[in-house]
């Protein structure tokens, strides 16, 4: 599939109607998306015949990428339940299989840790302004879960900040930015005093250390 | 979710030393077909834990996995993949619940979704 298809398909997925600020949902654009899953696929090959996780999938856009794109299965979770149903709804219009799962990311685990069973982790997670150092719990996680790669978005703001913990803390042997994005985050939430602000984010790759020894 | 999905969960209470696998409690179950593909099913095979798979599939009412975990050479053999294959990725929990062997506490399951997260005195 080309960039320019996978981004209109994803451009007709519903998205959230009340969103939830204290989960800083926030949704992942089609713009934002199909690149973060075509960079994945086309630059690295982590993505079509692979088991790819979506970490705090919303409204499903990450997960949804990566199932057009090929992966051979799609995990997809969230703590929200309502996001959950969205995704569902449109994973269901785009007769994609993705199996969800609630849970709340921090406590996840299980036994998919242990066996390696997750290639890929792909995720937007929350930027940590409502609530301190969120990102990193999700990151580190990823980290856990993930055989071969992680890619995510943090603000650029924190770029120093991410690779310091990434590398020190979170057992990943390297962290790369592919490139910077602007996403546009539109006036959702009342405490938004413009109509529509971007902020600079970094779209990241991250290799977790185990995978050292399989030659990659 | 899928028996593939639910190879992958465990029950993570706090104190929960063997939260693997987890029973199924079943009030409905769904098919839907989806292609055959041999070489993801031979990917997968070997990070099955089989007798959670087994035993999950006959809570869902589908007996014809061979009980032992099969030899690899089965995976040449078109019946066996196509048995496996259904198992992992056609038969859906649509409703019902994954339960704790070792608590029995109870993770619904509504509209194909297991609710795995935790009570605050669970963490």
């Amino acid at each position: 599939m080309k960039l320019k298809q996978l981004e209109s398909v994803l451009g007709d997925l519903e998205q959230f109607s009340n969103p939830k600020v204290e989960l800083e949902q926030y949704p992942t654009g089609p713009h934002i998306a199909s690149r973060m899953l075509y960079t994945a696929e086309n630059s690295f090959g982590d993505v079509s015949n692979k088991v790819v996780a979506d970490f705090g999938c919303g409204c499903g856009t990450l997960g949804a990428a990566a199932t057009l794109l090929g992966a051979d299965q799609v995990i997809a979770i969230d703590i929200d339940s309502d996001s959950l149903e969205l995704a569902s709804e449109n994973a269901a219009d785009l007769e994609l299989d993705i199996d969800f799962v609630q849970c709340d990311i921090r406590n996840l685990e299980w036994r998919v840790c242990s066996v390696g069973h997750v290639d890929t982790v792909v995720m937007n997670p929350p930027f940590g302004t409502r609530k301190k150092g969120v990102d990193m719990d999700f990151l580190s996680m990823a980290l856990k879960v993930a055989s071969q790669a992680v890619y995510s978005l943090h603000k650029t703001s924190t770029r120093e900040h991410v690779k310091k913990a990434a590398l020190r803390d979170f057992n990943a042997s390297s962290a790369e930015v592919l490139c910077e994005l602007r996403y546009d985050v539109p006036q959702l939430y009342k405490f938004h005093k413009k109509k529509e602000v971007d902020i600079a984010v970094d779209l990241w790759r991250f290799v977790p250390k185990r995978n050292l020894g399989r030659g990659i | 979710m899928r028996l593939l999905t639910h190879n992958m969960l465990s029950s993570n209470i706090k104190g929960v030393a063997n939260g693997f696998p987890l029973l199924i409690e079943v009030e409905k179950v769904i098919e839907k077909q989806v292609d055959f593909n041999p070489d993801f099913l031979k990917n997968i095979f070997p990070k099955i834990e089989w007798q959670a798979l087994v035993q999950a599939s006959r809570s869902m009412g589908y007996s014809e996995l061979p009980e032992e975990s099969p030899e690899s050479s089965m995976l040449d053999s078109d019946d066996f993949l196509m048995k496996f294959h259904h198992v992992l990725l056609e038969l859906h929990l649509e409703e019902g619940a994954l339960v704790c062997p070792e608590t029995g506490r109870k993770f619904p399951v509504n509209k194909g979704i297991p609710n795995m997260l935790l009570h605050e005195d669970e963490v």
